[in-house]
């Protein structure tokens, strides 16, 4: 128990943080592109990707929401030793971990003021599966257009009306990443009505 | 190298940096605010620009920093001096081999790629300051997105000089929301701000504002139907290089009138040359 929670943060963390920022950062800027990133080890149900996110963005200013499975005591103690990260709920939080369904409501989180619209939460979603296919994507970042497996497709475009208020969100998955900013917009594509229909 | 941190900045200093980068990708074209550190340089010597490429910064890049073009100017050559020393990363003067390029005032002639990171020195990166000193005003102005007044700014140098007289820092309008600062880069630059392949960062250190531009971003000049947007330069060719295309100094020879134009690019005006183009100036 105690090794665990000491244990899985970055060897060199000034090192490890930066390399892992320039994935969050080409994957943010670069909505839907697939970024690898490593690091850290946290304790299970977080993925490498998530706890790599949040040893390079989180601290002491950054309270996070927990949701649902990811809110273990490993987690806990995890979190509070190698980022010092205060706990709270969905409204508080800068930044919020879990999968989709246990993130819901997305009413619940801040998505900034029209003066300040930065000040929202950055969800970070654990997936089960991220791949380049699925809704098309359209906006800054991306040349003409992207696809990415997105949990749903309504949430997002719901998000990118209220532009430039909204949220922002990461997709973790094992050692990859991807990002949508609320700057994206979200199509479904005729592809992924085919995937839904089990032609693949 | 042992006696700093990688990249100078301390690691939480780091990571509120980053955190705004991201915010401010995210929403293209917005300054977000962030807290910006005292700097070993003073103030207007590209304290913005130089935390911002500590945060972007990785053991494995090449770095280079140009001033108004040129990679030999003493701003550029401390900023890349101060990174050999606290990050240990590779620098060079050429374009096409950085990776992370810190610019004060210009865009290299050269097109970027999607594997280079731009990021500028920012003086002044609220674009409505001059017109409306208070900063809870122009954030009300942003929010609202009243950009009128910034329109009868550049009426006013039509009805003043007969066409807009703005040459450098010439505003912008960031896919269609925010009026942005392109930071003091001349006009002729503009164009090159949108759809480029590269990240662009704009890093403001006393005024603690971080701001960014995704690639492919669609960025417009602000000007008028009648009075369209113009990309000038000075109409001359390059005297070393003989270059048309690229954006040229004058510099003064003599106290006869003596002048020649060169490119501002240094980089680009020595491949140039490497190449055998020679202009009517050159030795």
């Amino acid at each position: 128990m105690q090794a665990r929670k000491l244990s899985g943060g970055f060897d060199t963390p000034p090192v490890n943080s930066a390399h892992a920022f320039r994935a969050v950062m080409e994957a943010m800027a670069r909505p839907g592109q697939i970024q690898d990133i490593s690091g850290a080890q946290p304790p299970a149900p977080l993925s490498n990707a998530a706890g790599s996110v949040l040893l390079t963005l989180c601290d002491t200013d950054t309270p996070i929401y927990l949701a649902g499975d990811a809110d273990t005591d490993d987690v806990r103690a995890w979190l509070a030793f190698h980022t010092g990260a205060p706990l709270t709920g969905p409204s508080h939080s800068m930044f919020a971990v879990g999968s989709w369904d246990a993130l819901m409501p997305l009413s619940g989180y801040p998505i900034g003021t029209p003066e300040y619209p930065d000040r929202s939460t950055t969800l970070i979603v654990e997936c089960a599966e991220l791949e380049a296919t699925g809704a098309t994507l359209r906006g800054p970042g991306i040349k003409s257009e992207a696809t990415l497996s997105l949990p749903e497709t309504r949430a997002f475009q719901s998000n990118r009306a209220l532009f430039p208020l909204g949220l922002d969100f990461i997709f973790a998955c094992g050692d990859r990443l991807a990002a949508l900013p609320r700057s994206t917009e979200v199509s479904r594509s005729s592809r992924e009505a085919v995937a839904h229909e089990g032609a693949f | 190298m042992t006696d700093y941190n990688f990249a100078y900045l301390d690691e939480q200093t780091k990571r509120m940096i980053r955190r705004a980068i991201l915010k401010g990708l995210a929403i293209p074209g917005y300054q977000v605010p962030f807290a910006s550190r005292e700097m070993p340089m003073p103030y207007g010597w590209g304290t913005g620009g130089v935390q911002v490429s500590a945060a972007v910064l990785t053991p494995d890049d090449t770095f280079k920093v140009i001033d108004q073009g040129a990679d030999d100017t003493t701003n550029a050559v401390s900023i890349r001096s101060f990174f050999e020393r606290t990050a240990g990363v590779e620098t060079t003067t050429a374009t096409t081999e950085a990776s992370v390029i810190q610019t004060r005032h210009r865009i290299p002639e050269e097109p970027l790629t999607e594997d280079q990171i731009l990021v500028y020195q920012v003086p002044i990166p609220e674009p409505l300051r001059f017109l409306e000193p208070r900063e809870s005003e122009t954030r009300k102005m942003h929010s609202l997105e009243e950009y009128g007044l910034m329109h009868v700014k550049l009426y006013e140098d039509i009805s003043r000089h007969g066409h807009i007289a703005t040459s450098y820092a010439y505003p912008v309008k960031v896919e269609g929301r925010y009026v942005m600062d392109p930071s003091p880069i001349p006009k002729f630059d503009n164009p090159k701000l949108s759809d480029m392949a590269a990240i662009q960062l704009f890093g403001a250190g006393r005024e603690q504002r971080i701001y960014a531009l995704p690639p492919y971003t669609q960025v417009v000049s602000l000007d008028f139907e009648d009075h369209p947007f113009e990309a000038s330069k000075a109409d001359h060719l390059c005297g070393l290089c003989d270059a048309t295309d690229s954006y040229l100094d004058e510099v003064i020879m003599d106290d006869q009138g003596g002048r020649m134009f060169v490119c501002s690019d240094t980089d680009y005006c020595e491949a140039r040359r490497a190449a055998g183009h020679k202009g009517k100036d050159a030795a």
